[in-house]
């Protein structure tokens, strides 16, 4: 018997918004000019934000900090997408995302200043706790998938990693599980190319991040994830296909860390400057801000207002966050348990 | 009233707790048609349907890290999981999150989690299926560590776990799984975690156990003044009745299966030495497995604490 072809896979790439801010009007979100200006506010806000954390940083007001600049287009354009019922597990490198679904700005400075009450989300706000070990966090994602299927809730879970995340055997488990079941998530990998020092040739010996979806049994979809509006479509799209009950998809945002890892991190040592300079002038911002130019949008002086209203909104952030008082030491042994054992009672009691 | 073995007790107790309340989701390999692979599921998959009882891919990490988006939500996922020796890869998920989201969220996100595993050796098992790594798990601040010793102990710690709001770790010996009968009341009652249980009264010596240790060690203290505590939940355990047990006796023997370094029984015995050593007539001495790697069945009855070796512990402490 000859050979026959069982299953194919075809890897698509969607780009709406061209280098110079042309969109394509076949694929261009419907999205009005009140929002278009949202999201182009909210881009430049979350970069204002990521800026202002890292001076911080230098100048010892916060501790080590993950910068997600370049990335601003996948995280705000994502986040976008959903809607105040769905579910977020953002990584550590996931600011524009908590920016992007309005979480008050002060606590995110208060985090990344070491402060545990800063990731206490507000109750109307489905985002999870920020996950720093790589990857683990897709799981939850998908256990909240399939509560939600349970329960017969219209919503959707959203798990952001990278592509170093998509190594870890948490990303098979859980993308796997999401097949099986054909559970209401979405998984937003934002390929930035390098996981610290190891390229993305180094995750994976496949062509792209996408494909992997079709062993799972569920559809791929690469994006240029410097296109603001081809991760809002790619992932709005699949959102609405989950809460249809059409199972998960998984996107792949083809995008680059500009930033070094984190503070504690020199690129320099493992990456060129070449590549770095390409990247830069791929900026997302600068993207959404030609196309807007060309539909009377954006003009000088709405550029000055945004970047006066996004400063005073980080001023203020972080005015308020460097002005709560320390928390109450004992404070630490409330959320251990949800009360108190024989141990930590003494523990307490000799404080 | 009704008398069963550990494995129909558990199963009771799940059908109880599935009854009483629809967030209650058993969710594993094999647990669905196949009823686990003790049959403590057993009949669940038939009674509440696939929904509730979700057969799983072989997937440990994911079925945790799973659990745990379900808890958040609100339900209270009870997993299973094979055997103690196949939990390890889900490691990173309870000690990463499960016991962590609490205090990560600030109270915003509990993890009313129950992990159901086969522990312990002594039914002549191969490589990895008798597992008494306890202590691994005692050592992580978040998460809650329970051993049931009898059916009807193990009913009503089980439904108390299940709604208990915090992570909780279940550890089903599997020699006692049909090893022991008992009358188990059939009405809504519970065995409360935290608490540890005098199971004998006696004024010369305390005696700590747990699990199928518990049952060995009732076989070895006959005609021996011995104060018989039955911890059950190993992490916070209940200090007090510990140590007010010791203060009585002035003597003390912990019996474990797991081996000496770094088990319970060194914590039992720091917490006592550091509490009530001015009580002690005799050093504390530990009857545990040697640190050696677990044998398999040839040699597993050598490895394990014997009636022999928990009696001349006894006997030793009482010759000061």
């Amino acid at each position: 018997m000859p050979e026959r072809i069982v299953e194919t896979v075809q890897v698509k790439h969607l780009r709406i918004l061209d280098k110079k801010g042309n969109a394509d009007p076949a694929l261009a979100p419907p999205l009005s000019d009140e929002e278009l200006k949202r999201m182009y506010e909210i881009l430049v806000l979350s970069r204002t934000f990521d800026q202002r954390a890292l001076n911080l940083q230098r100048e010892g007001r916060l501790g080590t900090y993950p910068s997600f600049l370049g990335q601003e287009a996948s995280q705000v354009g994502s986040a976008f997408a959903a809607e105040k019922s769905d579910w977020l597990f953002p990584t550590f490198r996931e600011s524009g995302v908590y920016v992007a679904m309005g979480c008050p700005l002060h606590l995110l400075f208060q985090y990344w200043g070491g402060d545990e009450r800063g990731m206490r989300m507000p109750d109307n706000l489905n985002v999870f706790p920020l996950s720093i070990p790589v990857g683990t966090q897709i799981t939850h994602a998908v256990g909240v998938a399939m509560a939600i299927k349970y329960r017969k809730d219209r919503a959707a879970a959203l798990a952001y990693f990278g592509d170093g995340g998509s190594s870890r055997g948490d990303f098979h488990e859980g993308l796997n599980m999401a097949g099986v079941f054909k559970l209401p998530v979405v998984f937003l990998c934002q390929n930035n190319q390098w996981a610290i020092s190891m390229p993305r040739d180094r995750q994976t010996a496949a062509q792209t991040i996408a494909q992997k979806a079709w062993a799972y049994g569920f559809e791929g979809i690469q994006v240029d994830g410097n296109d603001v509006f081809a991760v809002y479509k790619a992932t709005r799209d699949a959102l609405m296909k989950a809460k249809g009950g059409g199972g998960p998809t998984l996107i792949e945002c083809f995008t680059y860390r500009v930033a070094d890892h984190t503070t504690s991190d020199d690129a320099s040592r493992y990456r060129t400057k070449e590549e770095l300079e390409i990247w830069k002038a791929r900026d997302p911002i600068l993207r959404l801000r030609m196309f807007m130019e060309k539909k009377s949008l954006w003009s000088d002086a709405y550029q000055k207002d945004v970047e006066t209203r996004s400063k005073a909104v980080v001023d203020e952030a972080q005015k308020k966050a460097e002005a709560i008082a320390l928390p109450d030491p004992r404070d630490m042994f409330t959320y251990t348990y949800n009360g108190l054992s024989q141990r930590q009672s003494r523990q307490l009691k000799d404080f | 009233m009704a008398t069963m073995n550990t494995v129909q007790a558990l199963n009771l107790a799940l059908q109880e707790e599935m009854e009483r309340d629809k967030d209650v989701i058993v969710l594993g390999e094999d647990v669905g048609k196949d009823g686990g692979v003790f049959r403590v599921t057993e009949g669940l998959y038939d009674r509440f349907g696939a929904e509730r009882v979700v057969d799983t891919p072989l997937a440990e990490t994911g079925i945790v890290g799973a659990a745990i988006g379900m808890a958040a939500y609100g339900l209270k996922p009870v997993v299973e999981i094979q055997f103690m020796g196949f939990i390890y890869s889900a490691i990173d998920q309870i000690f990463s999150h499960a016991a962590r989201i609490r205090a990560r969220s600030r109270g915003k996100y509990g993890c009313s989690l129950v992990i159901r595993a086969p522990y312990g050796g002594g039914v002549k098992a191969l490589e990895h299926h008798s597992e008494s790594t306890e202590a691994l798990f005692c050592h992580m601040p978040g998460v809650k560590v329970v051993v049931p010793s009898s059916p009807r102990i193990a009913k009503g710690l089980l439904i108390s776990a299940i709604r208990d709001p915090d992570p909780v770790l279940f550890l089903e010996p599997t020699r006692l799984y049909r090893l022991v009968k008992e009358d188990v009341p059939e009405i809504d009652y519970t065995v409360p975690l935290g608490k540890a249980r005098i199971v004998q009264e006696g004024k010369d010596v305390t005696v700590i156990a747990w699990g199928s240790m518990l049952q060995r060690t009732m076989k070895s203290i006959e005609g021996m003044n011995v104060e018989l505590i039955d911890l059950m939940t190993l992490s916070p355990f209940d200090e007090e009745t510990v140590l007010q047990s010791v203060k009585k006796t002035g003597r003390v023997v912990i019996v474990h299966e797991a081996p000496s370094m770094c088990g319970l029984g060194a914590e039992l015995s720091a917490t006592i030495a550091e509490h009530a050593m001015l009580h002690l007539k005799a050093p504390i001495l530990r009857v545990t497995a040697y640190d050696v790697v677990l044998p398999l069945p040839k040699l597993e009855d050598y490895y394990l604490p014997n009636t022999a070796r928990i009696r001349k512990a006894i006997e030793t402490v009482m010759q000061y």
